[in-house]
């Protein structure tokens, strides 16, 4: 009935799973540490101090200053120190290395749906090359869900509305669980997935083979129907937004640099997250030098129409 | 110092029986009307401990559906929808109508008074008042179930609480709502009590540490509640009304949500848990006959996890989206508030230090406390590391850790309290073999249950999932947390047998079974006089003074036949001051 391999330990298939064990098996022996220490001393003097014993209870002290301080620093100490390794994990988890490939995640009420910097897309499986930084730039078209893979010790909330973004980088090739950690709903359990690390070479024959050539994605849906420029097209962002080289109404998209000037003086970066704002709530952050009056496209555009017309215009400034 | 003071205080009147007090507070009337309209805080107390014992049974039995469906890596038991309506259930039954007015509503209620010296609650009333707010919320969480329940897990996420779920979100809301209005009007009930109603004598510092504990409750009951109560109005509203505050399709933002619900939230952890140490702190003083070490420290630190925890609700969104400076702030905060738990745990150990200790079983139950809370502690700092959280959030090992901490603490710091307290309640004795064995069992189970649930929360079993079928490999643990959860419950059905017992067939407790220092032990008989004193007490010394003997009349039952040979009973005559 069991299976008999009784598993201990998850796989350690990311940069970053070292890392999180060995702090977090850090942190639980050096609390075991004390915690052994006091349980010890009270069972000694339950033992010790039994009523029925004749132990030297002479001279009991029910205060004692230093006592308490040096009990309150030594933890105080420790719990900074752990801060500071901790913090320094974190700070690494949020911020991508520049060579980062970026694939785009939506979350939907109860699939993965996964788009590749090329344009292939599938569903609830995720091919990636090993020893390279994936950055995730992920968004719901519903309710909140959560990012997994228990392999990589990575997880990061996927929100409807906004971007969220989180990178790994793969040490072992192999399929790793990709599951939602956020309860989404009846099929909370189901939005399960893979992801499939493969070498880099492998991954590139499976990219130009597309998913059709692979069985693995049947499910996934009919390759994209329009194109970024189309889109660009027909939902008229052309009228304004010139890509001629031609002053508009609105900003040159072919110019931007970097950052963007706002009308506030402030400046944003010129980012996925700033783009997608920039379409559905276009009052948020206006370019300085130009007018408020663009309308907005809540409800007009899907999130995977929004991601083709990012990366349509990522390309025109050269892919970045 | 003379070695045999502790002894005298164990004073032991063996040639006298114990005897039920003529008039006490449980039979100044017997009809209906005299407990349904009752103002005595006793009778209250009664009240609110018959209707928690009820819902901490109801809160179980979805405990058992989620551990029996769990068994078996597919959902096949229930359905996805029953099983995503039974753990909200659990959840919400658990935590508002067991948890947070668990030991305030019924011990704080009965103690706090007899402790300081009053004769009843400053607002008698209000307090009857949140007796009937509390019943009607329960009247309304058990319609929702009745009704097919609600499935969006206790913390009422946007949006999918708001635009997906179906179930009555609503008529949950509400329910939450009186709850918490319940648990307002028992927090400025106590703060008004323990400041204008202490006996002459009874400065802050001779406070029992339970009553601190409440204190410190209170400021955080009546702080964090209404921002609750308002965030959950706004889900109703947005669900109702469909204006936009937390749905981004409607132009809200979903983590404001999260940020007012656990700015109440995360405090009412310690709602949970601080009148727990407080019970821990009376206990352990008693049954070791010595007076709690590092008193001030004891007393600040409950004052210190009240305030600094309002300030580390971020640590539950890590992966939220929050910035990553708010998280790294968040979590710093967070280790912070740690101190003071572990203040607590070093100076409970430190009291046994020379102490006469008796391991009667309110002390088993304590000493399993802290057991368990260290546990909940080293792991609640794992938790709080951003580092290791990122991997472990909204996975079984927060599961399992914050079990430690409402179970493992917060249940069984009040099984210690019914077990400490039931002499006094019900003037009534239960077996203190039965009572040993339950605390036993419990802890045993207890640990079977939560500690295999660590391990799979790390191999990254997600919370609220019915199927794991994807990882059947993880059955075993799964199983073994079932089979835990069996002694479990064995540890706390056992209670309701003896104690029910005792209540008709118990050893008369008499004023004081326990040689315990404190007004109620050493002021006011078994069960209290319905005004729980016959004249005001004057308090002329600090709390756990025992190294003077007990006033009053003591029945003392922990006294080995070595002892009785050694130590002449002294009469309770002689040692009253």
């Amino acid at each position: 009935m069991f299976d008999l391999d009784i598993p201990f330990f998850p796989e350690q298939a990311s940069t970053i799973a070292v890392l999180t064990d060995v702090f977090t098996f850090g942190v639980i022996g050096l609390g075991l540490i004390i915690g052994i220490i006091v349980v010890i001393l009270m069972i000694s003097f339950v033992v010790r101090y039994n009523h029925d014993t004749t132990a030297d209870r002479t001279n009991p002290v029910d205060e004692h200053t230093t006592l308490e301080l040096t009990w309150s620093f030594i933890p105080l100490v420790l719990v900074l120190s752990i801060f500071v390794w901790s913090a320094n994990i974190y700070y690494n988890l949020y911020n991508p290395p520049s060579n980062a490939i970026n694939m785009y995640v939506i979350g939907k009420q109860w699939m993965w749906k996964i788009q590749h910097p090329d344009g292939q897309r599938e569903v609830n499986t995720l091919h990636m090359p090993v020893n390279q930084p994936i950055k995730l730039t992920m968004t719901s078209e519903d309710v909140i869900h959560s990012f997994y893979v228990p392999a990589f010790r990575i997880k990061q909330d996927v929100l409807p509305g906004r971007f969220t973004v989180m990178w790994f980088e793969a040490t072992q090739t192999g399929e790793h669980l990709l599951l939602c950690a956020e309860f989404c709903g009846t099929e909370h359990s189901f939005m399960v997935g893979k992801v499939i690390v493969m070498e880099p070479d492998e991954y590139e024959k499976w990219l130009r083979e597309g998913q059709t050539a692979l069985g693995a994605n049947a499910a996934a849906p009919a390759g994209q129907t329009i194109s970024g420029d189309a889109l660009f097209t027909q939902k008229g962002c052309v009228t304004c937004h010139k890509i001629d080289g031609t002053q508009g109404l609105g900003p040159n998209l072919k110019a931007v640099g970097t950052q963007v000037e706002l009308d506030t003086g402030d400046k944003v970066d010129y980012n996925e997250e700033y783009m997608r704002e920039s379409m559905i709530n276009p009052q948020a952050k206006i370019a300085k030098g130009f007018s408020n009056i663009m309308p907005t496209y809540q409800g007009q555009l899907s999130e995977e129409e929004i991601i083709l017309l990012i990366e349509y215009v990522k390309l025109l400034n050269g892919g970045k | 110092m003379n070695t045999n003071i502790t002894s005298v205080s164990q004073t032991h009147s063996g040639t006298e029986a114990a005897k039920m007090p003529e008039q006490h507070y449980l039979n100044a009337g017997y009809d209906l009307k005299s407990w349904l309209l009752t103002t005595d805080h006793k009778r209250i107390a009664v009240l609110y401990f018959i209707l928690i014992t009820f819902f901490f049974f109801v809160g179980g039995l979805f405990a058992a559906l989620i551990r029996l469906e769990l068994v078996t890596p597919k959902g096949d038991l229930l359905t996805a929808d029953v099983y995503n309506r039974v753990f909200t259930a659990h959840g919400a039954v658990m935590i508002f109508l067991f948890l947070i007015p668990s030991i305030p509503a019924t011990f704080g209620n009965f103690l706090i008074p007899l402790m300081i010296g009053a004769r009843d609650l400053a607002f008698p009333r209000l307090n009857l008042l949140s007796w009937y707010v509390y019943a009607l919320s329960s009247i309304l969480f058990v319609t929702v179930v009745l009704l097919g329940g609600v499935d969006t897990g206790w913390t009422f996420y946007a949006p999918l609480s708001t635009s997906f779920a179906n179930g009555y979100v609503v008529l949950t809301i509400v329910a939450a709502f009186f709850a918490g209005f319940s648990s307002i009007f028992t927090g400025i009930n106590f703060i008004a009590t323990i400041h204008k109603m202490r006996a002459p004598g009874m400065t802050w510092f001779r406070l029992p540490l339970y009553v601190w504990g409440h204190y410190a409750t209170s400021l955080i009951i009546i702080l964090g509640t209404p921002v609750v109560a308002i965030a959950l109005i706004l889900i109703a509203v947005e669900r109702v009304f469909r204006i936009g505050i937390f749905d981004p399709a409607l132009g809200g933002d979903p983590i404001l949500f999260q940020h007012l619900f656990w700015f109440y939230s995360h405090p009412a952890v310690y709602i949970m848990v601080l009148p727990g140490m407080g019970v821990i702190s009376e206990v352990i003083g008693c049954f070791s006959r010595k007076r709690v070490f590092g008193y001030k420290f004891i007393a600040f630190s409950s004052m210190a996890i009240a305030l600094v925890g309002f300030l580390v609700w971020g640590h539950h969104m890590y992966v939220s989206g929050q910035s990553v400076y708010a998280g790294m702030v968040f979590s710093l905060i967070t280790y912070v508030v740690a101190i003071p738990s572990a203040i607590k745990v070093f100076n409970w150990t430190a009291t046994m230090y020379k102490g006469t200790i008796y391991l009667q079983t309110p002390m088993i139950y304590a000493l399993s406390f802290i057991g368990l809370f260290i546990i909940g502690g080293i792991t609640g700092v794992v938790l709080a590391s951003m580092a290791a959280d990122v991997h472990l959030h909204d996975t079984y090992f927060v599961v399992a850790h914050f079990h430690y901490v409402m179970v493992g603490s917060a249940v069984t710091a009040y099984l210690a309290a019914v077990h400490f307290w039931w002499p006094k309640i019900t003037g009534r004795m239960y077996s203190e073999f039965f009572g040993k064995l339950a605390a036993i069992i419990t802890f045993i189970g207890f640990n079977l249950t939560f500690l295999p649930q660590f391990v799979v929360g790390y191999l990254g079993m997600p919370r609220r999932y019915y199927d794991y079928s994807f990882a059947p490999e993880w059955q075993i643990w799964h199983a073994a947390s079932t089979l835990g959860s069996t002694v479990l419950a064995v540890g706390f059905a056992l209670p309701v047998f003896y104690l029910t017992y005792s209540l008709i067939y118990g050893e008369i407790a008499g004023q004081n079974p326990w040689g315990a220092k404190g007004l109620e032990w050493e002021e006011a008989s078994s069960p209290p006089a319905k005004f729980n004193f016959d004249k005001m007490p004057i308090v002329n010394q600090e709390a756990y003074a025992y190294d003077t003997p007990a006033r009053g009349q003591t029945h003392f039952r922990g006294v080995t036949s070595r002892e009785s040979l050694s130590i002449p009973p002294t009469s309770a005559e002689t040692s009253h001051i």
